[in-house]
């Protein structure tokens, strides 16, 4: 018997809100889908009001986890608009946060995948090695999780030898139990039965629904921002693009650690060959105008802003295209194969961000190319009157068992 | 003398007072060191090292509110949990617990191994009805997940107790452990069937990783989805004796009992039913849940093998011996 279930907005595997309807026959699903929209912020209207330098501090609020990965991205795309060479000095340290931030949010999703999938221990570990990543970023920029560390033409601290002395004894530690946790992967029984065959997602389903990052590679196509088009110091640092090519929950999580070490790897570069010089130059404050299109490759895969000029000190448009909307196609395409006991985790193997997700459409009728301006009293009383269509008698209220 | 023995037995050792205080001592031992194999610090502030948090965790739920679904049967839904309390208190009587010689219990009979076995597979069936008779799409998945996990476990586990039994050429509790306790060399016989019984165990009590029907990250709260206040109070602490009287029936079938009368045998049950509840942590904290469908090969393509094998062991000593 087909049955309809709607997992969340509020639900224990979901750290966000959203809703995912599914068709389920037992215990398998027959068709899935995602309904968005209860956590909009408005961030691409906000943005509109300030200046650009008021708009750094907005885009790190657009997510809790890669917050520098939305600055970096929309500075560099600010800097391109003023025509402003960055420091040096200052690119290598906008990157070695990059890394740094890249190393927390993976430690974070190697916990939330043990958490869906009933691993607790697994869980306290990787969240217990997180706080040493954590701790360097806290020494370098003064804050756990908002580092505040772009500026146009460069960073906002300078990084010191004892600091680096600091960050790369840290490295050891992490190196060490990041090659424990890769073991630990390979050779635990019930975890690998759980990740194992879960969420397939061919090559060609990838590419043709454009999923993006860790989500991407792990179907065999190595694709990455900081390889295809290099931002920052990328072009300068050696790095492989990690692949697997199980296309399932387990190459995910495979291209996440490999992508661990990488960076360790990358961060031990930076530091070691830091240019000396300044670390930031003086910016402009009026931005002539113009339109950019800047890329980033966030912890969770591409991220894109585009941001529109018109010779103000505030933008006339900002785009943010989090990565997690580009994979919500390819996330549908997976669920719908799968168990109930494997959403959680192939919803969590995107690595989703919900709030950075969400955007407001607005469509234009296609019929008659009429578009309307509605105030906030006029949306209230469509919501008035969807609800009231809605059967709320109790009676009415079928339970089909 | 003759009345006061059974109400005794009872309502103090090893029925109500005894089960209610151990259990909660168990839960606060078993998270204490799950805590600590997590590297965590566990419950703290209650009590001396915490001891009291679950005893303060069953008060704070009988305080709270205490929500009946709409749709649902209201009679079946508020008798079940008690009903399914009263089972299991009820084969904790029959644990051979004062002696080991014929006076043991007073309820003790030949065959009672397979009452208790019976009576602990009781709540699995209680659990499948509070999930159906709770109306909520969660509850009835983890309703159908408790039945098709006791197809599962059930079978390794009378196997594997079974064993034992047959070794001992009884099927009374006490005349098993009395058995081992004449011959302690026997008790290597049964090892394979001893870890058949604790990971069914750990079945049975719904812990990782066989959490399959509560499984919270998919289904909520499972079967236990709509239960509040009193109720959730009454199945939490069923969960507890529960895996108090399923580490006794063990320790008696498999590590010879509780000898030597009522302190030294209440000194014996503690220390081996501590050990039981030490192995399922450690079970419980090194794997991940498993889905349904692994849980049920798992349990036809190893337990139930495993535990066939054992019997074969167990016949062929037994021929060598007579």
């Amino acid at each position: 018997m087909e049955y309809k279930v709607s997992l969340g907005p509020q639900h224990p595997a979901l750290h966000e809100a959203v809703s995912i309807r599914m068709t389920l026959d037992g215990e398998v699903i027959r068709d899935a889908d995602l309904k968005l929209g209860y956590s909009h912020r408005g961030i691409e209207k906000l943005a509109e009001e300030r200046s650009y330098v008021q708009n750094i501090y907005l885009t790190e609020r657009i997510c809790g986890i890669c917050s520098h990965s939305h600055t970096t991205c929309f500075t560099q795309g600010v800097e391109q608009l003023m025509e402003l060479v960055p420091a040096r000095r200052g690119l290598y340290i906008r990157t070695l946060i990059a890394e740094l931030e890249r190393v927390h949010s993976h430690l974070l999703w190697l916990g939330v995948a043990g958490q869906e999938a009933g691993f607790e221990s697994f869980f306290m570990y990787t969240w217990r090695d997180r706080e040493v990543v954590m701790d360097i970023l806290e020494w370098i920029s003064g804050n756990r999780v908002h580092y505040a560390m772009n500026i146009f033409g460069g960073v906002r601290r300078d990084i010191d030898e004892l600091q680096k002395k600091k960050i790369l004894d840290s490295l050891g530690l992490l190196k060490q139990r990041t090659d424990y946790y890769l073991n630990l992967a390979a050779s635990e029984p019930t975890f690998i039965g759980r990740l194992a065959g879960v969420g397939m997602l061919s090559k060609e389903q990838a590419v043709a629904l454009c999923a993006v990052g860790p989500t991407l590679r792990a179907s065999g196509v190595p694709m990455d921002v900081r390889k295809d088009d290099p931002y920052a110091v990328y072009a300068e640092i050696p790095f492989e693009v990690c692949t697997a090519d199980s296309c399932d929950v387990l190459g995910r999580a495979v291209v996440r650690v490999k992508e661990l070490i990488q960076s360790y790897n990358m961060i031990e570069y930076l530091l070691k060959n830091l240019p000396e010089g300044p670390f930031k130059v003086k910016a402009p404050r009026k931005v002539k105008p113009n339109e950019v299109y800047s890329r980033y490759e966030a912890p969770r895969g591409e991220n894109v802003h585009y941001i529109k000029s018109n010779g103000s000190d505030k933008p006339e448009r900002l785009k943010v295209r989090a990565p997690t909307l580009a994979n919500y196609p390819a996330t549908i395409a997976m669920l719908k194969s799968g168990f109930i006991a494997d959403i959680p985790l192939i919803f969590a193997a995107i690595d989703p961000c919900i709030c950075c997700a969400e955007r407001l459409v607005q469509m234009d009728n296609a019929y008659s190319g009429e578009s309307r301006v509605l105030t906030f009293s006029q949306l209230r009383a469509m919501a008035n009157e969807r609800s009231t269509k809605v059967n709320t008698k109790k009676k009415d209220i079928a339970w089909p068992f | 003398m003759a009345i006061l023995k059974p109400i005794l037995y009872i309502l103090v050792y090893p029925g109500l007072i005894f089960l209610m205080v151990y259990s909660t001592f168990c839960e606060w031992f078993d998270r204490k060191l799950y805590a600590r194999m997590q590297n965590r610090i566990g419950p703290l502030h209650t009590g001396r090292s915490g001891i009291l948090q679950p005893v303060a965790d069953i008060i704070k739920l009988f305080a709270k509110e205490d929500i009946v679904p709409e749709k649902a049967d209201k009679g079946m839904f508020t008798a079940l949990p008690v009903f399914a309390l009263a089972i299991v208190c009820t084969a904790a009587l029959y644990l051979p617990v004062w002696h080991y010689t014929e006076a043991a219990s007073f309820i003790s009979f030949p065959g009672d191994l397979i009452i208790v076995v019976y009576l602990l597979s009781l709540p699995t069936l209680i659990f499948f009805l509070a999930g159906w008779h709770s109306t909520n799409y969660f509850s009835a998945i983890g309703g159908v997940r408790v039945l098709t996990m006791l197809f599962g476990y059930e079978i390794p586990l009378l196997l594997a107790l079974l064993s034992p039994a047959v070794l001992a050429g009884s099927w009374r509790l006490v005349e098993i452990a009395a058995f081992y306790q004449n011959h302690p060399l026997l008790m290597l016989v049964n090892v394979i069937g001893f870890f058949i019984a604790v990971i069914a165990l750990q079945a049975k009590l719904e812990r990782v990783p066989f959490d399959i029907p509560h499984a919270e990250t998919e289904i909520v709260g499972g079967q236990f989805t709509e239960y509040s206040g009193k109720k959730l109070a009454f199945f939490r602490l069923l969960g507890d004796i529960e895996m108090v009287v399923g580490a006794g029936l063990i320790s008696a079938v498999f590590l010879g009992g509780f000898p030597g009368g009522l302190l030294p045998g209440l000194a014996w049950f503690i220390l081996k039913t501590l050990f039981i509840i030490f192995l399922l942590s450690v079970l419980r904290a090194a794997t991940s849940r498993i889905r349904i469908d692994q849980m049920i090969s798992f349990s036809w393509r190893w337990l139930a093998p495993l535990g066939v094998l054992q019997l074969f062991i167990v016949i062929i000593i037994k021929g060598n011996m007579s």
